[in-house]
């Protein structure tokens, strides 16, 4: 036969909780229980609440540029809640709050972050997440290399890694999940498709119909999910973990979500998207469709959610108040971090905070005798 | 003590740290089964296994982000990128990741990283292959840049680079990988990054260089009057620099030839340079003098000891140093 067929694949899709609260009893046994919903419910309003906080303090000058997370928090909180805390690795972008707080990053460092204080990302000992990541599409190699040292001294832990629709055109994506498969790391790799990176649609970003069956060409588990299903987004993560600590290699799952905000507070999304496609994506809110369940469960009503609303009010305005009141770290503290001993030049500089020639004759600058901090 | 080349000063070293220490990993391209193509890592693979000398897929952002995840992981990864003309896919990586990473978290991830790349020109390699970039990587904070001269200086520099805890960019003079051998002690020993060394005391005149440049301002000498007394200094450490080194022997000399393989403009010959007039005005008897690779892109090899600073131009600067 001069012609035949090599290779065939197709990506399946996955929803349990639809967007009226109604779920597939089917596919989520063994999944989530009565309490895991509740707690992952709670945690999706207080993220809500903390991004409609930063929100203000961005407008009112209190904080600078923030990416809002609005209509992803089900994405987040289904994968991260498929982690291990204190074990496995977050490896995030920028629009992951919810994740990164149920594994353990103190809220206010999220809020440190953007009001431009690297202490934001001076992650405390055995939280093991790294920092938010602004370029697009560079830290997926770090989740490969982390989750690489964990298969070489066989420890039983995995790598999630988050990142957009947008990201998956930037050849370190491509050499991330290559160098994943290739070497069979315990890496999960999913994509937050939220349909737009800033103003570029989906559709003018890539040619193909998924962005999952990019992982076809690496030969890797692959599926697509309602990302607004907490069921869903908990079930493909667990199965990639669970394939991964048994030794079987990386999995991508492309969680189909709508980014509710701008892009950033110094975006204006009404300059390319239509408010009836905001509109339509609205009525797929997470959140709504998780409380709709819980009610329908009996599990929840209007004065527990009065309670949740008010302690996610008490919780968030607590983690404004610690970032807003540690004080402004001294020009020091950009210096003392450049390495683990500091060089002499840097140690003139710092103590002098000059850089021309005559502010280096040490008795005319006055040079302080400290040794470099380690 | 043993009569090594650099190639195999380095490939003793790779093996000592490997040996001692279970953290260190060697990831490239081609550098498990065949040894690397300059041969520098041969016999590792035999010894330590493809889980420590690991073959990668062909991607230099690649090595150098999946060592900066295994740096952060607790491994002390040693990534090779084959040329310094490849080193440019992975920059993003090295200086924006490897670079940041500890400032940016105030110290809670480190990356302790050693990048060795062979460097330069002189050996007739194709395009790409010939140039010397350490002044970007100087340029760009964060990262320790390295490059011996010689096989003692490279093992024991090798070895500090793995044991840093910040990443150390290691630049290995291709056309001195097998021009001589010299003693190289069987023990481990370590040379403190940052410490210039001065090969040949003299007062009239300093010259400063690094790698392969060394022994074209070694021949040059051989050329000059035999009452002319030169300094050379072989800085061996680019950053963080030795410039006291420098300082006191322009103190001394009052004259000072600068000389490197890269472009002249905006090379590491204008910070030496400056760092110089800041602190030895009072003592220069001449303007510093710059012998370098010109501001042109470096030429394919029929031409390329006419683009480098050879010892007829490096001695036509010293002569003219001397003479203002």
């Amino acid at each position: 036969m001069p012609r035949r067929t090599v290779y065939e694949a197709s990506i399946e899709y996955m929803q349990i909780l639809d967007e009226h609260g109604n779920l597939d009893e089917k596919l989520a046994k063994d999944t989530l229980s009565d309490d895991d919903v509740v707690y992952m419910y709670e945690h999706m309003v207080t993220c809500r609440q903390l991004d409609e906080i930063a929100f203000k303090l961005q407008r009112s000058g209190r904080m600078g540029t923030y990416p809002q997370n609005k209509g992803q928090e089900a994405a987040a909180i289904g994968s991260g809640f498929a982690a291990k805390k204190g074990e496995d690795w977050l490896v995030p972008c920028y629009r992951e709050n919810a994740a990164l707080y149920m594994h353990g990053l103190p809220m206010h460092y999220i809020l440190l972050h953007w009001m431009g204080d690297e202490r934001g990302n001076q992650i405390p000992d055995g939280v093991n997440i790294t920092p938010i990541s602004i370029p697009i599409g560079t830290h997926m190699l770090h989740a490969v290399g982390i989750a690489w040292a964990m298969k070489l001294r066989k420890e039983p832990r995995v790598v999630l890694t988050y990142f957009g629709d947008g990201s998956t055109s930037e050849g370190d994506f491509h050499e991330a999940m290559n160098f994943a498969s290739v070497f069979q790391t315990p890496t999960v790799f999913i994509c937050q498709n939220n349909q737009w990176a800033i103003s570029t649609p989906r559709e003018s970003q890539m040619n193909s119909e998924t962005v999952a069956q990019k992982a076809l060409a690496y030969g890797m588990p692959t599926c697509q999910i309602d990302g607004n299903d907490i069921f869903a987004a908990y079930k493909a993560t667990k199965e990639a973990t669970d394939r991964a600590r048994a030794g079987g290699g990386p999995s991508f799952i492309e969680m189909v979500t709508y980014r509710l905000g701008d892009h950033t507070t110094a975006d204006d999304a009404r300059r390319y998207r239509d408010q009836a496609e905001v509109d339509a994506w609205k009525e797929k809110d997470p959140i709504i469709r998780t409380r709709l369940y819980l009610e329908s469960r009996g599990l929840w009503d209007d004065d527990r959610q009065i309670k949740l609303q008010d302690r996610a009010k008490t919780i968030v305005s607590e983690v404004v108040k610690a970032a807003e009141d540690i004080e402004k770290p001294g020009t020091d503290d950009f210096f003392d971090h450049m390495f683990a001993v500091l060089p002499e030049h840097l140690i003139r500089q710092r103590d002098t905070l000059r850089t021309s020639s005559i502010g280096q004759n040490p008795e005319q600058a006055g040079l302080r005798a400290t040794p470099a901090r380690v | 003590m043993a009569n090594l080349t650099l190639v195999q000063a380095i490939n003793l070293a790779l093996t000592q740290e490997m040996q001692h220490d279970d953290r260190v990993v060697l990831l490239g391209e081609d550098i498990s089964i065949n040894g690397g193509v300059f041969r520098v890592t041969e016999g590792l693979h035999e010894r330590f296994g493809s889980d420590r000398v690991i073959d990668t897929p062909l991607a230099e952002s690649g090595i150098m982000g999946t060592s900066v995840g295994l740096a952060i992981a607790g491994m002390r990864p040693v990534p090779e990128i084959q040329f310094e003309g490849f080193l440019g896919p992975a920059y993003d990586q090295l200086v924006n990741h490897a670079g940041r990473m500890r400032v940016r978290t105030r110290s809670a991830l480190t990356i302790p990283l050693t990048v060795r790349v062979p460097v330069g020109g002189g050996i007739h390699a194709p395009e790409l292959h010939s140039d010397s970039p350490e002044a970007i990587y100087t340029h760009s904070k964060g990262i320790k840049v390295v490059m011996p001269s010689t096989p003692y200086d490279a093992k024991g520099l090798l070895i500090s680079a793995i044991r840093d805890p910040d990443p150390v960019i290691f630049f290995e003079p291709k056309r001195v990988y097998r021009s001589f051998r010299e003693e190289v002690p069987e023990e481990e020993y370590t040379i403190e990054i940052g410490q210039a060394k001065v090969v040949n005391e003299g007062s009239d005149i300093t010259i400063v260089t690094w790698g392969a440049p060394v022994y074209q301002c070694l021949a040059a000498m051989d050329n000059l009057p035999e009452d002319v007394s030169v300094e050379l200094i072989d800085l061996r450490t680019i950053y963080p620099m030795d410039i006291d080194t420098v300082i006191q022997s322009v103190q001394k000399t009052g004259r000072c030839v600068i000389v490197h393989e890269a472009p002249l403009t905006a090379g590491l010959g204008a910070e030496i340079s400056s760092q110089i007039q800041e602190s030895c005005f009072l003592y220069l008897e001449a303007p510093v003098q710059r012998v370098a690779g010109f501001d042109t892109i470096m030429p394919y090899y029929k031409l390329e000891l006419s683009y480098l600073p050879e010892a007829p131009r490096i001695e036509k600067g010293i002569k003219e140093c001397l003479a203002y």
